[in-house]
């Protein structure tokens, strides 16, 4: 079995507290600090890197104490072995891109640090850029050299704080693609913090969501996202339906994506075939009683209602097409419709009100 | 042995600056990290002689060091001189004199290094000692060279401490601003003016030097990346 992860800790600041309680398998898999700022997401990353000391409670890495209050032990951030990965990137400016990568390897001979290095430079495409001044380097490849550097001491545990926010949208999108990819090869456990969506959906495989310096959820991530336990964390992760599938083919703009057998189309933004995380807003699905024929809307999915919940002026039907998927109607259609449980209907959703998260 | 009072003053503030890099910068470093709550005591023992009247200083600072004080009969021991009016003597009340002037800028430069730098040093495995020494000291070399300028320049213009401590001895203690003094004294106007403008004229084109260079270094190095 994987070792684990245990995080119990609390951190108190002036006005506020950021306590969690979790267990992570230490396998190579990715899982998401996820909330809005303030959440108290980057002060977790922090104390498991070690650079700031909870005021309760323990970190356990497999059978290694990192903090314990009990037995007032603290191991420093030298020796934890985590890789930091920082959002500003904080490159050391007066050295070179391959200084900056090679930063005190020292442990090892200077002909394994030079072989490191050139895997490094190879893997981030980096070797047009080994001598240059990082002042000189645009945002991108600072990310790059900032993940190299990171990588290269072979962290037992990396963890990334909101790692594509300060790139530009261009090079986001492209990097939110390959992230994954170049992290494969490195079969580490990676925790990342954002609070953007569409990254938590590209990268995560679980995920907590954190808000005031608690925890509301922690799972699978797209259960987390299809069935918030409560509504500040549906308010919090904004997509109510999310499911595992996968592009079966393109054509004409549109991609087929299947989920549970269902084929589905939606608009495709340059995305290739292969798994992906597909997401719709309840709010965003046309309920009706028959099947439609004339209708501009590309899906069509017949279920039967599983569950009726009032929310404020609206309802949120739950239904059973194969997979459970909500939908927001108005309770003036409930009633006019008369939609009750075990009820049959058409649920109809327009080709771009699906998305797509390469996963 | 070096007779002329300017090349004394230039050879002391050489000396002093040199020292100054040895103790300041690791009384700078400690107090840029240091969460000790007594650590503003520190700072207001080593910013006394921006505010003590040079007199006051070098009063204290001859009373310490004279052969009937512990330090200074040590002094006397081991070297068989004595440290007051003597060019050691000199060295040991400007180092102390011109001290805020080094450490203050050098913490302010060691302060303004994004801390998320030492931070990324630390999670690579580097202890806090070679962090200082890799990353701290060389992104802050603008408030180094701002320390060495100003504790060179504090020195070669101080006049009362090093008249209390040194005396007058031409070649081992008259520097350069108690020749003038000299001079002035003996109604030797001319002779003093010369004296002066050299000291001017040296002190300006030391100053826009470093100045020059500094600005140089603040563009190949800004504080924050």
């Amino acid at each position: 079995m994987a070792e684990k992860l245990l995080i119990d800790i609390q951190k108190d600041f002036p006005g506020r507290q950021v306590s969690i309680q979790t267990e992570l398998e230490l396998t190579p898999s990715w899982t998401v600090l996820f909330g809005p700022s303030g959440a108290g997401k980057s002060t977790v990353l922090r104390c498991l890197a070690g650079l700031e000391t909870p005021d309760d409670g323990e970190i356990c890495f497999g059978n290694e104490i990192w903090y314990s209050k009990n037995q007032k032990t603290c191991v420093t951030p030298q020796q934890r072995g985590t890789g930091f990965f920082f959002q500003d990137y904080a490159l050391f400016p007066h050295l070179s891109v391959k200084k900056n990568i090679g930063y005190n390897l020292t442990e090892i001979s200077k002909d394994e640090k030079n072989k490191r290095i050139a895997r490094m430079v190879d893997i981030f495409d980096l070797s047009k850029l080994e001598n240059r001044n990082i002042q000189s380097l645009s945002g991108g490849e600072k990310q790059r050299v900032a993940l190299a550097r990171t990588l290269c001491r072979h962290p037992r545990l990396l963890l990334l704080d909101e790692p594509l926010s300060a790139l530009d949208n261009p090079s986001r999108i492209r990097l939110r693609k390959e992230l994954r990819d170049l992290l494969r090869q490195f079969k580490i456990p990676v925790i990342l913090v954002t609070h953007d969506r569409t990254e938590a959906l590209s990268l995560g495989d679980r995920m907590i969501v954190m808000n005031h310096g608690t925890v509301l959820q922690d799972g699978p991530i797209a259960e987390v996202f299809s069935k918030p336990n409560q509504k500040t964390t549906a308010g919090i992760v904004g997509m109510e339906n999310v499911f595992p599938g996968s592009i079966r083919e393109k054509k004409d703009g549109l991609a087929i994506v299947e989920i549970n057998d269902n084929l589905l189309e939606a608009a495709n933004f340059g995305l290739d075939t292969g798994p992906v995380m597909v997401g719709i807003r309840a709010e965003d699905i046309v309920i009706r009683l028959a099947r439609e024929t004339n209708s501009s809307a590309r899906n069509q999915l017949r279920g039967t209602i599983e569950a009726v919940v009032l929310e404020e002026s609206l309802v949120r039907l739950t239904v059973n097409c194969g997979f459970s998927i909500d939908a927001l109607i108005t309770r003036e259609s409930k009633e006019e419709m008369k939609l009750d449980v075990s009820r049959e209907v058409t649920l109809s959703v327009k080709a771009t009100a699906i998305h797509l998260f390469p996963h | 042995m070096i007779t002329d009072p300017l090349l004394l003053s230039i050879k002391l503030a050489a000396v002093v600056s040199a020292l100054l890099f040895l103790i300041g910068i690791p009384l700078a470093g400690w107090l840029s990290i240091t969460r000790l709550r007594w650590k503003f005591l520190i700072e207001a023992i080593v910013a006394l002689p921006i505010v003590l009247p040079p007199t006051v200083l070098g009063y204290y600072i001859l009373v310490s060091i004279s052969p009937n004080s512990s330090i200074g009969s040590m002094y006397l021991d081991v070297f068989g001189s004595a440290l007051p009016f003597s060019f050691p003597g000199l060295v040991v009340a400007s180092v102390l004199y011109s001290l805020p002037f080094a450490v203050q800028p050098f913490l302010a430069g060691f302060e303004s290094v994004d801390k998320r730098l030492s931070e990324a040093a630390w999670t690579l495995g580097a202890s806090r000692v070679k962090t200082f020494l890799t990353i701290v000291i060389p992104s802050s070399i603008p408030g180094l060279i701002t320390g060495g300028v100003l504790s060179f320049a504090h020195t070669l213009g101080e006049f009362g401490v090093v008249l209390l401590v040194g005396g007058n001895i031409p070649g081992s203690t008259q520097v350069v601003s108690i020749s003038i003094y000299d001079q002035v004294q003996a109604l030797e106007y001319e002779q003093a003016g010369q004296t002066s403008l050299t000291l001017l004229v040296f002190s300006f084109f030391v100053l826009s030097l470093v100045y020059a260079t500094n600005r140089k270094v603040w563009t190949i190095w800004p504080k924050n990346s």
